[in-house]
């Protein structure tokens, strides 16, 4: 029983702390570049593909993590300069960006999985690392799985510590507050909009190279990430990246109990959980007024 | 009152109305003057430019963007798919379609008021939990994934789309022309504004929900005839959702022709393409609707209207120059 518990717990820690990524990324894309990015998951299923294309040339998983987070910084900051800024440009008011800006990133989620499943194929990939296992208290624990998890709350940790102490941090926090008062003080909320849009996808990227070192993936499992994303975002209040962190520990254990009691139930679970929040408390557990 | 001056502003109406007229009646007389596929090819036309029609009685009127298409589709699927052979195909289709208004009603009371991103992420979720909830069901209680559908001719489903689609145009002008839809323009001007004037705008929003839903479920029951089997992945396909807001978008959603030329155009390349070029087609989906968003925000037919108009301009200072 206890060990059963244990299996549970240590899962769903190491769910939740993929969740919580994934969740940040979409959440500071919301908070502060206002725009509800569906194509999300499609930016962690190209981080998945970039980390197992170096895996395939010996590059170590993580050290691949490392490589592809300017590139994707880099693809997150630039569609933000031309494409949403563009978008901002043709709307007239801030609720028609929103709703277009969403528009746009379901077709940006068509571009980007049917790139994935022209360049890398339709089939479910894996690979080996660090396969060996560890006891902690009695209990047998893959050592992989074990990396992901500190590595997941190194990231967590090293972003809200971004946010919280630099320069760059204190003007995303304060675009995301309240983006008009930002701009008086001086803070150029374009820029600022189009750095949080490259964390973002940044963040996601990491969440692919973490999945694909702990899961099997594919060129289609973009959409349920996004989903994922959205119900942790929608749990924690729409733009609070505390709110994300926790609501990705806390679906990753619901996730994993469910998953426990039958698998086959954890996906119903999940959209009967996102249905009964938007309906009880849309504007979430940290969030302020909905 | 924009959409109404669009409306009027459409250069001379007879002709186009003549044209539609002229279509429909080609159209009646398709399935017996061409070849098989050209039949059931034009039928999935008509399923698209009927849920890209009911997408934008709604949501191109009221702004609230609807992804539940699919959730009223796949009902319509399943009604078939139970009922099949023990009813007619116009009595599948009503109660495809009567599922689907119910469904719609009960979303519409109790989340209309969810503000602009979590209204359309609601509806998703819908899809999702309806599409893994049966499939959970299925599988739990009746050991399948699918079930078969009792069939019907492809020429007696493209009948039932073409009645259906007829119908719907002629509720829309109707709709067009009463109280409720101009209720409805004047949501889409501005919310705070309608109600002012005494407009109960969640009722409004509500029962245009309920009768946009109606069709989609109709259509979805008549599809499913013509698949033979189907499985909860088949009948709510996210497709069903994004895809008439694609094509929407591109046609225009302020013209009542945008819906039925973009659905046109998308389904016809869809046929033609998806089986050759899967990906590379959904790729080019995703940046025409892009672009379409960008550079184009009336749609294709709002260029037209707009190129007519200037060339218009051009040809009254002409004659302003001459006199």
């Amino acid at each position: 029983m206890l060990v059963k518990l244990f299996n549970i717990l240590s899962s769903g820690l190491i769910m939740g702390g993929v969740y919580a990524i994934i969740a940040m990324g979409m959440s500071i894309q919301y908070g502060v570049a206002r725009i509800l990015n569906v194509s999300h998951g499609e930016f962690i299923m190209v981080g998945a593909f970039l980390t197992f294309m170096l895996v395939k040339l010996h590059v170590n998983p993580l050290l691949a993590m490392v490589i592809i987070s300017p590139a994707m910084f880099l693809v997150g900051f630039v569609l933000h300069r031309t494409v949403y800024k563009k978008l901002s440009d043709v709307s007239g008011s801030a609720s028609t960006f929103e709703s277009n800006s969403m528009l746009i990133s379901f077709g940006l989620m068509f571009v980007l999985q049917n790139i994935g499943l022209q360049v890398w194929g339709s089939q479910q990939q894996a690979y080996p690392f660090l396969l060996t296992s560890v006891r902690i208290l009695g209990t047998a624990i893959a050592l992989n799985r074990m990396v992901v998890l500190l590595f997941a709350v190194a990231i967590s940790l090293l972003f809200y510590l971004y946010l919280q102490k630099t320069r760059l941090g204190k003007a995303i926090r304060a675009v995301s507050q309240d983006a008009g008062s930002a701009a008086l003080m001086g803070i150029k909320t374009h820029r600022v909009g189009a750095i949080s849009f490259g964390i973002g996808a940044v963040l996601a990227g990491c969440a692919g190279s973490l999945i694909s070192i702990i899961n099997q993936f594919n060129t289609s499992m973009g959409m349920s990430y996004t989903i994922i994303a959205i119900i942790v975002v929608v749990l924690g209040g729409m733009g609070s990246v505390l709110g994300s962190l926790l609501g990705g520990f806390i679906l990753g254990f619901i996730g994993t109990l469910v998953n426990y009691i039958d698998p086959s139930l954890s996906l119903v679970a999940y959209y009967l959980i996102i249905i009964v929040l938007l309906l009880v408390k849309p504007s979430g557990l940290m969030g302020g007024k909905s | 009152m924009k959409l109404l001056r669009a409306y009027r502003e459409k250069p001379v109406r007879a002709v186009p109305a003549a044209a539609v007229v002229l279509i429909l009646i080609l159209l009646g007389l398709l399935p017996g003057m061409t070849p098989p596929y050209t039949t059931i090819m034009v039928g999935s036309v008509l399923m698209y430019i009927i849920l890209s029609l009911c997408w934008n009685m709604f949501s191109g009127a009221t702004g609230y963007i609807s992804l539940a298409t699919a959730a009223f589709f796949g009902l319509g699927v399943y009604a078939s798919a139970f009922l099949g052979g023990t009813l007619p195909l116009p009595a599948l289709m009503l109660v495809g379609g009567a599922a689907a208004s119910v469904l719609a009603f009960l979303i519409g009371l109790i989340t209309l008021r969810l503000r602009g991103v979590y209204f359309t992420i609601f509806t998703l979720g819908i899809v999702k939990l309806l599409e893994q909830l049966i499939l959970y069901l299925e599988i739990h209680f009746n050991n399948t994934r699918g079930r078969f559908v009792v069939s019907h001719s492809y020429t007696e489903v493209f009948y039932a789309l073409y009645v259906l689609l007829i119908l719907l145009l002629a509720a829309i002008l109707i709709i067009r022309r009463s109280r409720f839809g101009k209720a409805l323009i004047c949501i889409a001007e501005g919310e705070d504004a309608a109600q002012h004037i005494g407009i109960n705008a969640t009722m409004v929003k509500v029962l245009a929900f309920t009768i946009s839903a109606f069709a989609m479920g109709a259509a979805g029951a008549a599809m499913a005839t013509r698949w033979s089997y189907i499985d909860p992945y088949i009948a709510f396909n996210a497709n069903y959702s994004f895809l008439p807001v694609l094509m929407v978008i591109f046609g225009g959603s302020r013209y009542l022709p945008g819906p039925i030329i973009g659905a046109a155009i998308f389904a016809y390349l869809q046929e033609l393409l998806t089986t050759r070029f899967p990906y590379i087609y959904m790729l080019a989906m995703g940046l025409i609707m892009i672009a379409a968003i960008l550079f184009m925000p009336r749609g294709i037919l709002g260029l037209i209207y707009d190129g007519v108009r200037k060339i218009h301009k051009r040809k009254e200072a002409k004659a302003d120059d001459g006199s």
